[in-house]
C-alpha cells in the first residue's frame, strides 16, 4: 500500500444530519490534508444520506463515499466494519479519523486489525510531522497522568478524537465535491453481533455534554439529597448536574452522570466543581472546560491547580450562599 | 461455560497524582516507591462479568496475564475472586509491547487453551489506556466482538448483552465464541473471600514463554509493534487559581458568585 493518499474521515450521523463531531473531524482533518497537500474524502454510511453528503462537503470534504443501504440505518460493528473495510480499500487513505463515541472506539481498533495497520484511541491533538509526514497523535494515557505521542508505522494510520478538541469549518454550501456510492452487498449472515434494541437514557433537562454550564459534585457532597443542592444550581444556570465517579458507585445520582475517562466528556463553558479532589481520570473528563470553578475544604486539592477561582470552605455553608447570591445577581 | 479473561499488573491508577514521574530519556513511567502495583481495575470487571456467569449457570474461568515481574500474590487476585487457572505470560520477549504484540500473543495463548465460549477483557487498561486489545484479539481469532458492555446473559450458543452507547444502551445478541470487553456499569468487583484467598495461595499459575503458543520473538514485545512511542511527558498545569476569600464560608460563597458576574463568567 505505497499509494495510500489523503486524508478519510467517517463521519457519524444523527437523524441525517452530520453529528457534531463529524464537523469537528471534518475541520481537522481538512487541516491535516492542506498540510500534506492532499484530499480530504468523507465516508458516510447509513439511510437516507443524499443531503448529508452535501454538508460533508459544504464542511469541507472534497469527496463523500456514501453507503446508503436500509441494513445499514442503525450501527453494528460486522456490518459497519465490511463497509469501512471496503472503502478503505477503494479510497487508500493515509491518515483515516473517527470520533471518540460509542461507535468510534468500537469500530476503529476491529478496523486498525483487521486492516492490519494500528489506532490510536481519543486523541486531543493530531499534527503532521514537518520531516516525515506521518501523523503525530497525542493522547492522554495512564488516566490522563501523562500524555503520549504516537506516530503509527503502517498505512491508514488510524485515529480517533476525543469531542469537542477540534473545531468545525463555518459550512460553506457552495463548495464543490464528489459523491461516491459504495454497494454495500452486505451478506446477512456476516452479521454476528445483531443490535435487537437501543435504549435511550432519559434526561431530564439539559443533556450534559451539550450544557454550557456543568455543576458537579464529588465524594465530598455525601449523599443524593446533597445532589438537589447541586440540581438547583444548575436549574438556576440553565446547566446540568455532573459527578465523579464515588457518587455514582453510591448512587447518589445516576450513572449517566459521571464524568471522566471511563464516564463523559464534557467542555461547557462554566464547570463548577463542588467538593471533588480533581484527580486525573476524572480531569481528563472536564479539562477543556474555559473556567473552572472550584469549591473545596482541602487547599491542597488538586482542583485549585485546575481551577480558574477557588472556595476554600465547606460546601454546604458556601454553595446556598453562592447560590442565594446568582439568584439575586442574575435577577437584578 | 468456558470463560477467559484477560487481566494485567499494572501501577496503582490510585496512587497520588504527585507520586506519577516519567522517566523522559526512556519514555517510561517511573513506578512509585512504596506504592504496591495492582491488577487492572477495568480488567476486574472483566472477572467480575465473568464470576456472575459462573455463580449462575456455572462454568471454568481461565484467567490470562501478560508481563514480566508479575507478583504472584498480585495476579492471584482473580483466583481469590473465583476463578479456577491462572496462565501467566511471562517473558522479557513479551516486553516493550503495544495493543498488537499484546494482543497477538493474548490471542495465541487463547487459542492454546482451546476450549472457550466468552472471552472477557477489560474496556481499557488504566495504564496505556489504549482500549484496542478485546477488538484485536477478536479480530486475530476471527471471533465476534462487542465492546463497552455491562450485562451478559449467554443461553444457548449465544448471548445476550447490554452495550453501553453514549445515548443510553442497546440490546445485542451475539453468537458464541466471542470476545466481550466490559465496562464498569456491570458492578463492583467483588471481594476475595478469606476461603478465596486460602485456596488462591496453593494454587500455583502456569507460566508460558513464547515457544510455548507458537510465537516467535518479532511478533510480540517491541518487535511486534506497529506503533511508535515518540514521546511521553506530563502536561503543564498553569496554577492560576485565584482564590476568593470572606469572613466565613457564607461570605466567601456569595463573594465568589460576585466575583463571577464581575469577570462576565456569569
Amino acid at each position: 500500500m505505497a499509494e495510500n493518499k489523503g486524508v478519510l474521515i467517517f463521519c457519524e450521523t444523527k437523524e441525517n444530519k452530520l453529528a457534531a463531531i463529524a464537523t469537528e473531524l471534518l475541520g481537522c482533518g481538512r487541516k491535516l490534508a492542506d498540510d500534506l497537500g492532499q484530499e480530504l474524502s468523507a465516508v458516510l454510511i447509513g439511510s437516507g444520506l443524499a443531503e448529508t453528503a452535501k454538508e460533508a462537503i459544504a464542511c469541507g470534504a472534497d469527496k463523500v463515499y456514501v453507503a446508503d443501504d436500509a441494513q445499514l440505518k442503525n450501527y453494528q460493528t460486522d456490518a459497519y466494519l465490511a463497509v469501512m473495510e471496503k472503502v478503505v480499500g477503494q479510497a487508500a487513505p493515509q491518515i483515516l479519523l473517527l470520533g471518540q463515541t460509542s461507535i468510534g472506539r468500537d469500530l476503529a481498533p476491529a478496523l486498525a486489525f483487521r486492516l492490519k495497520t494500528a489506532v490510536a484511541l481519543g486523541c486531543l491533538e493530531l499534527a503532521i510531522d514537518p520531516g516525515s509526514k506521518k501523523l503525530l497523535q497525542t493522547k492522554p494515557v495512564y488516566g490522563g497522568n501523562a500524555l503520549a505521542v504516537f506516530v503509527t508505522e503502517s498505512f491508514p494510520q488510524i485515529a480517533t478524537v476525543r469531542v469537542k478538541t477540534m473545531t468545525p469549518l463555518a459550512p460553506d454550501p457552495s463548495r464543490k465535491g464528489e459523491i461516491v456510492n459504495i454497494d454495500a452487498a452486505l451478506d446477512p449472515s456476516a452479521i454476528r453481533a445483531k443490535v435487537l434494541e437501543k435504549v435511550a437514557e432519559k434526561v431530564a433537562g439539559i443533556k450534559l455534554e451539550d450544557a454550557e454550564v456543568v455543576v458537579c459534585g464529588g465524594r465530598g457532597i455525601g449523599s443524593a439529597e446533597g445532589f438537589a443542592q447541586l440540581e438547583e444550581l444548575a436549574r438556576l444556570l440553565k446547566g446540568a448536574v455532573g459527578a465523579t465517579r464515588p457518587p455514582c458507585d453510591n448512587e447518589w445520582v445516576a450513572t449517566g452522570a459521571q464524568i471522566g475517562l471511563t464516564g463523559k466528556i464534557v467542555a461547557p463553558d462554566l464547570y463548577i466543581a463542588i467538593a471533588l479532589s480533581g484527580s486525573s481520570q476524572h480531569m481528563s473528563g472536564c479539562s477543556g472546560s474555559k473556567t473552572i470553578v472550584a469549591i473545596n475544604k482541602d487547599p491542597e486539592a488538586n482542583i485549585f491547580r485546575e481551577a480558574r477561582f477557588g472556595l476554600v470552605g465547606d460546601w454546604k455553608k458556601a454553595l446556598p450562599a453562592f447560590t442565594e447570591k446568582l439568584k439575586d445577581l442574575l435577577a437584578g | 461455560m468456558n470463560m477467559v479473561v484477560c487481566i494485567k499488573q499494572v501501577i496503582d491508577p490510585e496512587a497520588p497524582p504527585a507520586s506519577f514521574k516519567i522517566d523522559s530519556a526512556g519514555n517510561k513511567v517511573v513506578p512509585p516507591q512504596g506504592v504496591s502495583p495492582v491488577i487492572d481495575p477495568y480488567a476486574e470487571y472483566g472477572v467480575e462479568a465473568a464470576l456472575k456467569i459462573k455463580d449462575a449457570q456455572g462454568g471454568k474461568i481461565t484467567a490470562v496475564s501478560l508481563g514480566t515481574n508479575q507478583l504472584r500474590d498480585i495476579v492471584k487476585k482473580p483466583l481469590a475472586m473465583g476463578a479456577d487457572e491462572l496462565i501467566l505470560l511471562e517473558d522479557e520477549a513479551f516486553d516493550g509491547g503495544d495493543s498488537w504484540s499484546t494482543a497477538y500473543a493474548l490471542a495465541m495463548a487463547i487459542k492454546k487453551i482451546g476450549e472457550y465460549d466468552i472471552i472477557f477483557c477489560g474496556r481499557e487498561a488504566s495504564d496505556w489506556n489504549a482500549g484496542q486489545v478485546g477488538s484485536g484479539i477478536a479480530e486475530i481469532l476471527g471471533l465476534p466482538s462487542v465492546t463497552l458492555v455491562k450485562k451478559v446473559e449467554p443461553a444457548g450458543g449465544k448471548a445476550k448483552l447490554e452495550r453501553v452507547t453514549d445515548e443510553g444502551y442497546e440490546v445485542v445478541e451475539v453468537s458464541l465464541p466471542c470476545v466481550i470487553t466490559v465496562s464498569n456499569e456491570i458492578g463492583e468487583p467483588r471481594y476475595p473471600t478469606i476461603k478465596g484467598i486460602m485456596g488462591a495461595k496453593k494454587k500455583e499459575p502456569v507460566v508460558w514463554k513464547p515457544a510455548d503458543i507458537g510465537v516467535e520473538a518479532s511478533q510480540i514485545g517491541a518487535q511486534g509493534r506497529h506503533t511508535k512511542l515518540v514521546k511521553l511527558f506530563q502536561p503543564v498545569r498553569e496554577g492560576k487559581c485565584e482564590m476568593v476569600e470572606g469572613e466565613s464560608p457564607e461570605e466567601a460563597g456569595a463573594n465568589l458568585a460576585a466575583k463571577l458576574r464581575e469577570v462576565k463568567v456569569l
